[in-house]
């Protein structure tokens, strides 16, 4: 039975998480200083979802791949440059906010639209993918809703692996707690599936890829449309960096069993 | 006082289990009128377990289909509980079960919802509204916020709140049951997967949690690598500690990477910036190094110790409250003599 599957990506751009942010506080609420500078990066989790889809596409002659990405055009060309080197996508971008503090109701409403407007997008065999958190906001909460917003509702999410199987169903292996998985089986698409790490490492960078995909990132960039996401209800009334600062007792030159001794005493401390 | 609907799920045994009472605790400290709406297989062992706990109704929906976590049972199970109930606020446990199912509901609701949500209050707001507090790019600033949207989800983080406990015996709560049409699913739960007892390395409930890094793979003092005897080392002690395992990313990316480092290391130990950061009351680190980004794995335990070779280190310096200067291999050996003889 030949199978393919219409695989939609979300995922957008952050800050290098090896960067200093900080945040302040503007006219339309916090923000990260100097935001539009800092050097940013394809969402990790997302990355795992985006390969993941890639990878999927491969085995399964017929499949396409989208991301649809919001986010401020010129970071997301920036990172595009990168990404598109990655594996083959159709890129749909929205010109918009990729900051933390966006609510994700409004982002969810905006991606779904953008979904929606997919030509030729076969919903039936729809797989919506996303990282299961953003490392901006960290909610895990936008992919659910723009499952909603599209009607579907077999949803996954912590999402490790995902095995299909010859009659076109799939297993899906959850992380869920204490270092386990759940693992269930979805009859068919269309379904959400949020990731976490996956098992798949990073691609190498494809020149011939890059340029494949550049003849639609570059267009979709163009016309990317402007989203306003207005956080309408919400309101931030402090935003700070932790401040601890630990007054660090450093042991030097204690011999090896006494450190021990020390170690396990504390270990046994109620 | 705005109205307050807990939301909870029963485990396998159809009990509360901790989060679910931490999040009840967050839910009485509100001082609204509360409800309690339970979903799963059977609710009435869960409503007679938290019968005192003051709530003025206990709603409940159950059956075989909601026994099992599901996004398509629970998200219906939910929407009726949140509808039957007319709460304003919706507090819950973050929960694998409900952040997958809770943020659908809040769609269908015409809501909002808050997940990782280490704090709820009235008062942070300054006027009297339900305020809450959660991390924002991934544990590196804290923010408060509340929202006029209603009804309004909050996702409760476990650790963050002492559960309640019942004054006296367990009483016998009445229960409204709300009738719910199990919806059409074309997902089947088929089981679990969990690593044998002995192979267990994470335990959320344990009191310490033993940070591995990247220093165990790499060449020790005699010039070569010692990454079985460090697997050793490291498993022994959790074994004799009962310590969960959390790793850096560097250490966790060398095991994606197919290199043969640490096999005991999965990305579901990693810990940090891009991993998770959980809630112990101890923590000990070795062989870790980095910078702020990577700290955040830790920013959760409360007493932390570090062995490492280099004093400098901004993982420990200022984070930790100890930091042995010594080698990890050395001294866990040592540790792990002790803890088995003891």
């Amino acid at each position: 039975m030949s199978i393919s599957f219409q695989i939609v990506v979300c995922g957008s751009v952050v800050a290098d998480p090896l960067q200093t942010l900080e945040p302040v506080i503007g006219p339309t609420g916090p923000a990260l200083k100097n935001e539009m500078m800092l050097p940013a990066v394809l969402d990790p989790w997302a990355g795992h979802a985006l390969y993941e889809a890639a990878h999927l596409a491969r085995q399964h002659p017929g499949s396409k791949v989208w991301l649809v990405s919001l986010g401020p055009k010129a970071k997301l060309q920036q990172v595009m440059m990168t990404v598109a080197q990655k594996v083959p996508f159709d890129l749909v971008a929205l010109d918009g906010p990729a900051s933390g503090f966006t609510d994700s109701f409004e982002t969810a409403a905006a991606l779904a639209g953008a979904i929606g407007g997919i030509a030729g997008l076969d919903r039936a065999r729809l797989l919506l993918y996303g990282g299961w958190e953003s490392a901006s906001r960290g909610a895990g909460s936008t992919l659910q809703m723009v499952g909603e917003r599209l009607g579907i509702t077999e949803q996954f999410q912590g999402v490790d692996q995902v095995t299909v199987r010859d009659d076109g169903s799939f297993e899906v292996l959850e992380r869920i707690e204490g270092g386990r998985h759940q693992v269930s089986v979805c009859d068919a698409p269309p379904a959400v599936l949020g990731w976490a790490t996956g098992h798949l490492p990073e691609p190498r960078n494809n020149p011939q890829v890059g340029m494949v995909n550049m003849r639609t990132v570059m267009p979709s960039l163009q016309r990317a449309k402007a989203v306003a996401i207005s956080n309408t209800g919400l309101r931030f009334v402090s935003v700070n960096l932790p401040k601890q600062q630990r007054a660090t007792r450093i042991v030097k030159g204690m011999p090896a069993e006494e450190i021990a001794r020390e170690i396990v005493a504390w270990v046994g401390e109620e | 006082m705005e109205s307050i609907l807990l939301l909870a799920h029963t485990e396998s045994d159809g009990t509360l289990a901790k989060p679910a009472l931490e999040a009840l605790a967050a839910a009485l400290a509100m001082e609204g009128e509360l409800s309690v709406g339970m979903v799963g297989a059977a609710v009435e062992p869960a409503a007679n377990q938290i019968a005192g706990c003051g709530a003025a109704r206990f709603l409940g929906v159950s059956g075989p289909a909601f026994g099992q976590s599901r996004y398509s049972t629970d998200a219906a199970a939910a929407e009726a509980l949140c509808r039957a109930s007319g709460a304003a606020i919706v507090i819950a446990p973050s929960t694998s079960r409900w952040a997958r199912a809770l943020p659908g509901v809040a769609y269908r609701l015409g809501g909002r919802i808050d997940t990782h949500v280490t704090h709820v209050t009235n008062l942070a707001a300054g006027d009297g509204t339900p305020a809450v507090t959660r991390w924002f790019y991934r544990q590196r600033m804290e923010a408060v916020l509340t929202r006029s949207e209603r009804p309004w989800m909050v996702l409760l983080d476990a650790g963050c709140v002492v559960p309640w406990s019942a004054p006296g015996p367990s009483g016998a709560a009445a229960v409204e049951s709300v009738a719910v049409e199990a919806p059409v699913t074309r997902t089947t739960v088929t089981g679990i997967q969990a690593p044998k007892a002995d192979e267990q390395t994470i335990r959320p409930d344990a009191k310490l949690l033993f940070v591995a890094g990247a220093g165990w793979t790499k060449k020790q003092s005699d010039g070569a690598v010692h990454a079985a005897e460090a697997e050793g080392l490291i498993l022994g002690f959790l074994r004799a500690a009962k310590a969960s395992l959390g790793g850096s990313k560097s250490l966790v990316d060398l095991s994606g990477e197919g290199e043969a480092v640490l096999r005991c290391m999965t990305h579901l130990n990693q810990i940090g910036q891009t991993g998770a950061t959980p809630r112990h009351p101890k923590g000990l680190s070795t062989c870790c190094h980095g910078e702020e980004p990577h700290v955040v794995g830790w920013r959760f335990v409360n007493q932390r110790r570090a062995i490492n070779l280099d004093a400098n280190c901004g993982w420990a310096r200022g984070k930790a409250d100890v930091l042995y200067v010594a080698d990890a291999f050395e001294v866990m050996r040592r540790v792990n003599r002790l803890l088995e003889a003891g």
